[in-house]
């Protein structure tokens, strides 16, 4: 029936778009709580009223992205059941009280705690005021943690046995912390500490380009771009042993990943090609020889398996192939970006008006390897929804076509309207700097947030 | 132990939160173009602390649907779909909408300050919508949908009952008069809207209808429409005392329009029982495995009652009246 197949593209489409929409906020505040939590603490200590100018900048620009994920995050959870109604009836005795967990740990920590942060700094003490950053930081951190434990388990199912007809937990533990978790777990708060770093550097470094006498603006760009330069090989190495886990638990993904059509000895590393999925081969490839055994394998000769082995099993190789490039591409361009800018700034040396421009264009560098990243993880786990249990056809649900395009539209063109807004505002803001005038002491701590747009 | 029982129990409590909680802020939302500039900063900062921790009870509702009451999904969100969808969209506006309008100048804020009331009726008039029609089981036909509609637009003037009630707890002077108008307003809207409903449900349903003309059972029942008759004139009487600048009198608008909710949904929630669609599947039958069950009741007792320790912490600082600027 081709309305069914259409429905379930539809609602891949859809449940794909908002996810890679949700994913760009909490992986800049995720990360930016903690660099909250640092300059906050930071005043305290010090009392330098620069430290309480950069606290309220940044604020500002954590508190409209937190926004954004938190009206994208709503969208999710009913994602879940408006999309695919038959997950949760196969494996939701696992799925929900992950997803539950999330909530009740986390959400709602953040949620409260966020409003004492933004509204509360004139109204508690000092401590409580730092205490509310820390908790919020934390729930962050606490809501990526389930949220992933739950994918990974999507991704590496373990733990789980069948039982009245449907999944259920037999050990917890062995749900929760599943083969991939560790590493994914850990990938994802690096891309974290990453993008935010890249962005505190870029619009740092856009507000240079406008103001270059701003020291506040100096500094920040400096925090962001040592922090990236210690993060971004820890994230390369990460990744290479997220990749060796893959192979051990997902091959059929390492295979689309490296476009290896038949498994043979010592294959080669593929830099680039452009992946034929009729004919099973890659066009116009560049390769290095005994390279992917070496990477994989560690050794020049060793087998492989190649997406000849998966029969029809295996993801669609073309997307996979070419996020996989994008987010290592980027990754090594932050590798270089970040070493550089780091030795051109060193001992608080004025960074040159062009290294200014290029980390602006790298502002938002991490959005780009986050979501690449994303897509591997997704497609290539296709066509299962949970590997080896769970089948993303089976977990679709019967709303039709016209209803789900009719969403779809509506999502997108709110989506496009808001991040335009949002980019609009976070320039404007970051271009406006911390402002030479710090608030008077005493006025409504929130009276701050707003100002430096005026 | 009835687990699935347990479980409708939380939900209701957590759609009862929600609904009472982010309805005072939607309420606001919706008041906004009847404010002058300056008052709209005000009420703004009136919810500003408290909004997006409301909202999150809508976020545990749903999970708890999700994870306890799987089977309902299909049928329940298949059949809310596109009301769910304009909710979210609604939803997702006004959320928005909140820190743009402050950082936006000339007709931009103006464009946000219209979407964030517009957002704010969205949202409110499709969860009546979708309330609407799943008292009546999804059942298609003009009637029913007029039915939806008209529970819609009595949810709106609910929504602005509590949002103007609260803005009498909040605010003073000039905006908590006009709050006093408002909120009278939102009290005739919505015991229209109660009644209409009242008599129009048991029309729509037969077994509504059973449960409540089932004598001797029906002269229990009556105590829920009597003392929401009571809540009303309480808050009427309430709010002229306010008027009249009567010391500590400033929350009982607002409580009595928190106990005509309550009993509104305690009506509903009697009405329903033990259906989560209505006729059609039962809190036992659309329940997940007892293990996701259990998992989740352990985690609920923990973590519940330090989300309402907190929640009242949080209320207790920001106490007091709401001061424009504060965000703005
Ligand atoms: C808890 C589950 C979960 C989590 C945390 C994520 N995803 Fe996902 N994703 C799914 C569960 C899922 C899914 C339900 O399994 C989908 C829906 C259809 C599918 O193929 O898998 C999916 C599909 C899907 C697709 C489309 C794949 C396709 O149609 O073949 C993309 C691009 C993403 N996701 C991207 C993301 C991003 C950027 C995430 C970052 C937060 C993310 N996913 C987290
Ligand atoms: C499909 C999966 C997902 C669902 C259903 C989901 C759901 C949600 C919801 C409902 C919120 C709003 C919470 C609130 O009201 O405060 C939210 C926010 C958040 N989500 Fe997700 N989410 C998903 C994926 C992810 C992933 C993969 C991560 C992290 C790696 C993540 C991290 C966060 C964080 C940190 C927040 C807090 C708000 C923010 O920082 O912007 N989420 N999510
Ligand atoms: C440069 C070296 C990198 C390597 C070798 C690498 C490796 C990988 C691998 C193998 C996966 C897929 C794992 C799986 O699905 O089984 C993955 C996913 C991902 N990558 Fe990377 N990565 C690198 C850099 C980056 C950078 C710089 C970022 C972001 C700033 C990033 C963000 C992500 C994200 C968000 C995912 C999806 C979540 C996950 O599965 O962990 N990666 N990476």
């Amino acid at each position: 029936m081709p309305s069914m197949e259409d429905a379930l593209i539809l609602a891949r489409a859809q449940f794909g778009i908002n996810i890679g929409f949700h994913i760009l906020f909490p992986a800049i505040t995720i990360a930016l709580a903690w660099y909250l939590v640092a300059f906050r603490i930071a005043y305290q200590r010090t009392r330098n009223p620069e430290w309480l100018a950069t606290y309220r900048l940044w604020v500002k620009i954590f508190a409209l992205t937190f926004t954004m994920g938190v009206v994208t995050g709503v969208v999710m959870s009913f994602q879940f059941g408006t999309n695919w109604p038959r997950y949760m009836t196969t494996v939701g005795a696992i799925a929900g009280p992950l997803l539950a967990y999330e909530v009740l740990t986390a959400f709602f920590l953040e949620a409260t705690f966020l409003g004492v942060m933004l509204f509360g700094m004139n109204r508690v003490p000092d401590w409580v005021h730092i205490a509310s950053a820390l908790l919020v930081a934390f729930g962050t951190t606490v809501s990526a943690f389930w949220i992933l434990a739950l994918n990974s388990w999507m991704q590496t199912p373990a733990g789980h046995v069948f039982a009245d007809g449907q999944w259920v937990a037999a050990s917890w533990m062995g749900v929760i912390f599943n083969p991939s978790f560790p590493y994914r777990f850990t990938h994802m708060m690096l891309a974290s500490g990453l993008t935010t770093s890249f962005v505190i550097a870029g619009l740092s470094a856009w507000r240079l380009l406008r103001a270059p006498s701003d020291g506040g603006a100096a500094k920040t760009m400096r925090a962001g771009l040592v922090t990236a330069a210690v993060l971004i090989p820890i994230q390369i190495f990460v990744g290479d042993q997220h990749g060796l886990d893959t192979l051990e638990h997902q091959p059929a993904k390492i295979a689309a990943m490296e476009a290896i059509w038949h498994t043979e000895r010592g294959v080669p590393l593929v830099l680039f090609a452009i992946p034929d999925e009729a004919r099973g081969r890659n066009d116009y490839s560049i390769e290095l020889p005994y390279g992917a055994s070496l990477i994989l394998r560690h050794r020049a000769d060793a087998q492989l398996q190649g997406l000849d082995a998966f029969g029809k099993d295996h993801p669609p190789v073309a997307p996979v192939f070419f996020a996989f490039r994008a987010m290592v591409g980027v990754g090594v361009l932050m590798l270089v970006v970040s070493w550089w800018g780091t030795w051109a700034t060193r001992r608080r040396r004025a960074a040159p008006r062009w290294m200014l421009w290029m980390l602006a264009l790298f502002t938002f560098a991490g959005w780009v390897a986050t979501d690449a990243g994303w897509i591997v993880t997704e497609i290539g786990r296709q066509p299962w929804l949970v590997t080896g249990v769970l089948r993303t056809a089976d977990a679709a649900g019967d709303i039709s076509p016209a209803q789900l395009g009719a969403s779809l539209t509506g999502y997108i063109l709110t989506y496009t309207m808001m991040f335009v807004a949002y980019i609009v505002v976070l320039t404007h803001i970051a271009g406006a700097g911390a402002g030479d005038k710090p608030a008077p002491a005493g006025g409504p701590g929130g009276a701050a947030i707003a100002k430096a747009t005026e | 132990m009835d687990l699935p029982l347990i479980f409708m129990v939380l939900m209701g409590v957590s759609v009862l939160a929600y609904v009472v909680l982010d309805g005072y802020d939607l309420g606001v939302g919706m008041l906004m173009p009847a404010a002058t500039g300056e008052e709209q900063s005000v009420m703004v900062s009136s919810i500003g602390p408290f909004w997006d921790a409301n909202e999150t009870w809508l976020v545990l509702g749903i999970g708890i649907l999700l994870t306890a009451f799987p089977i309902a999904l299909a049928p329940v969100l298949g059949g809310l779909y596109l009301p769910v969808v304009a909710m979210l969209v609604g939803l997702m506006l006004r959320g928005v909408a909140f820190d743009f309008r402050i950082k936006a100048q000339g007709w931009h804020r103006e464009l946000w300050n219209w979407l964030f009331w517009a957002g704010s009726f969205l949202a409110s008039f499709c969860q009546g919508l979708m309330l609407g029609r799943y008292i009546t089981g999804f059942a298609s036909g003009f009637g029913y949908w007029m039915f939806a509609v008209l529970v819609g637009a009595s949810l709106c003037g609910g929504y602005v009952l509590l949002g103007a009630t609260w803005l009498i707890l909040k605010t003073e002077g000039d905006l908590q008069r006009k709050a006093i108008v408002w909120a009278r307003w939102g009290l005739a809207w919505v015991g229209l809207g109660v009644a209409l409903v009242s008599i129009a449900t048991p029309m729509v349903s037969e077994t509504v209808r059973d449960k409540w003309f089932d004598f001797p059972r029906t002269l229990g029942v009556m105590v829920l429409p009597a003392a929401t008759l009571a809540a009303g004139f309480a808050l009427w009487v309430a709010t002229a005392a306010v008027k009249r600048g009567e010391a500590r009198s400033d929350w009982r608008p607002f409580g009595a329009a928190v106990a005509i909710f309550t009993l509104a949904f305690a009506g509903l929630a009697y009405s329903l029982f033990p259906y989560v669609v209505i006729d059609r599947l039962t809190i036992w039958e659309a329940a997940a495995h007892p293990t996701a069950l259990r998992a989740l009741l352990v985690g609920a007792a923990i973590v519940l009652p330090f989300i309402v320790g907190y929640t009242i912490l949080s209320y207790r600082i920001f106490r007091g009246k709401a001061k424009g600027g504060l965000y703005d």
